[in-house]
């Protein structure tokens, strides 16, 4: 069984090692997006959405309360809330690989490493 | 009959108060204790005679390991490996919790917001906290994307930071919201299934392909908060 000839060469070690590390380097290059059913994407984009405009919202009615500029910054936080929310969806659904607007150019040895 | 929305009442099992403050310990937190006690056990149990080659139990204690360490690896990157006990802890506390509830007669304390919420609100400030400790006050960057106009600042800056702030709600809410429209799905058939009488057989057929994908979605659900978790680590630890 143990024929020096049967034992692993050390190309073949070289050849498993390089193999490994490609993949440990895939790996490491980690992935933004969960794989998950197209229901969870659906359900995660829905709540998504609805939880910026609602912390939004939320952020403006308790400014309004504290500073009593009733019903100003309750609409601007709204629609602030709602970009949000859509940014949020926009970085679910995965657009310029789930990072837009958070790349910092010259920067990309640094993401997942 | 009882509603459907009656298996998500708190009766508190030993009244306990301080001051004005209710400490009760519910039917809720008696669960909780309960998961991490069936955690706790299926891990040393099952790892307690610790054989190379693993049984059925260690098997299993040790796939759930290595699925949080791919996990953890996969999203958070090498620096995230100093975090998996907390994130591995979340994982088996959340899963424990949906499939005791999968019991008959059983609390799913996960399908309380209140429960959720503050198992977001834990994970947003210790990602927070890692963040700032590890870029200072760079951290704040995270609210600017790069390669802005500076003018669109006043827009871009609250928008980040309302969507950021939104990732508690959204992370807490998809879990609750999960669970309790499960259980209160299975209710309502089983409702369905008494009021029929003789025909009760078909919302009963219904009840059974509903309890498989009710244990689908107490693994799927976890999976889901242990990731997004493993997610936040890694935007708070890389900046992106």
């Amino acid at each position: 069984m143990n024929e020096p000839n049967k034992l692993p060469s050390a190309e073949d070690l070289d050849a498993r090692l390089k193999r490994a590390q490609e993949r440990e380097a895939k790996l490491r290059q980690g992935s933004d997006t969960p794989r998950s059913s197209a229901l969870g994407q659906a359900m995660r984009v829905g709540i998504e959405l609805v939880a910026g405009v609602a912390v939004g919202s939320l952020i403006g009615y308790l400014l309004d309360h504290w500073l009593g500029t009733r019903p100003w910054l309750m609409i601007l936080f709204f629609f602030l809330g709602s970009g949000a929310g859509m940014m949020n969806v926009y970085r679910v659904a995965g657009a310029s690989g789930g990072s837009f607007g958070k790349q910092r150019s010259g920067d990309e040895h640094d993401r997942g490493a | 009959m009882a509603s459907p929305v009656e298996q998500f009442r708190l009766t508190p099992l030993v009244p306990i108060e301080i001051g004005d403050v209710d400490i009760s310990l519910t039917n809720s937190s008696a669960f909780m204790i309960a998961a991490v006690a069936v955690v706790t056990l299926f891990l040393t149990l099952s790892m307690r005679s610790g054989k190379l080659v693993p049984g059925r139990w260690q098997s299993m204690a040790e796939l759930s390991y290595e699925f949080i360490a791919n996990m953890v690896r996969d999203n958070v990157g090498r620096d995230g490996r100093q975090y998996f006990p907390f994130i591995f802890t979340l994982f088996m506390f959340i899963l424990a919790g949906n499939l005791l509830g999968m019991l008959p007669y059983a609390y799913t304390f996960t399908s309380q917001i209140v429960v959720t919420f503050g198992l977001a609100f834990v994970v947003f400030i210790g990602v927070t906290i890692i963040g700032l400790v590890r870029h200072g006050t760079h951290f704040f960057t995270y609210f600017f994307p790069d390669g802005a106009p500076l003018w669109m600042a006043p827009l871009l800056v609250p928008i980040e930071v309302i969507s950021y702030l939104s990732r508690p709600v959204s992370l807490s809410v998809r879990l609750f919201a999960n669970m309790m429209a499960g259980h209160t799905m299975m209710k309502v058939f089983g409702g369905f299934t008494v009021a029929l009488a003789f025909f009760g057989f078909a919302p009963l057929a219904m009840i059974i392909a509903l309890t498989g994908f009710e244990i689908l979605v107490a693994f799927l659900q976890a999976y889901v908060f242990t990731v997004l978790t493993c997610i936040y680590l890694h935007d708070a630890i890389h900046l992106h």
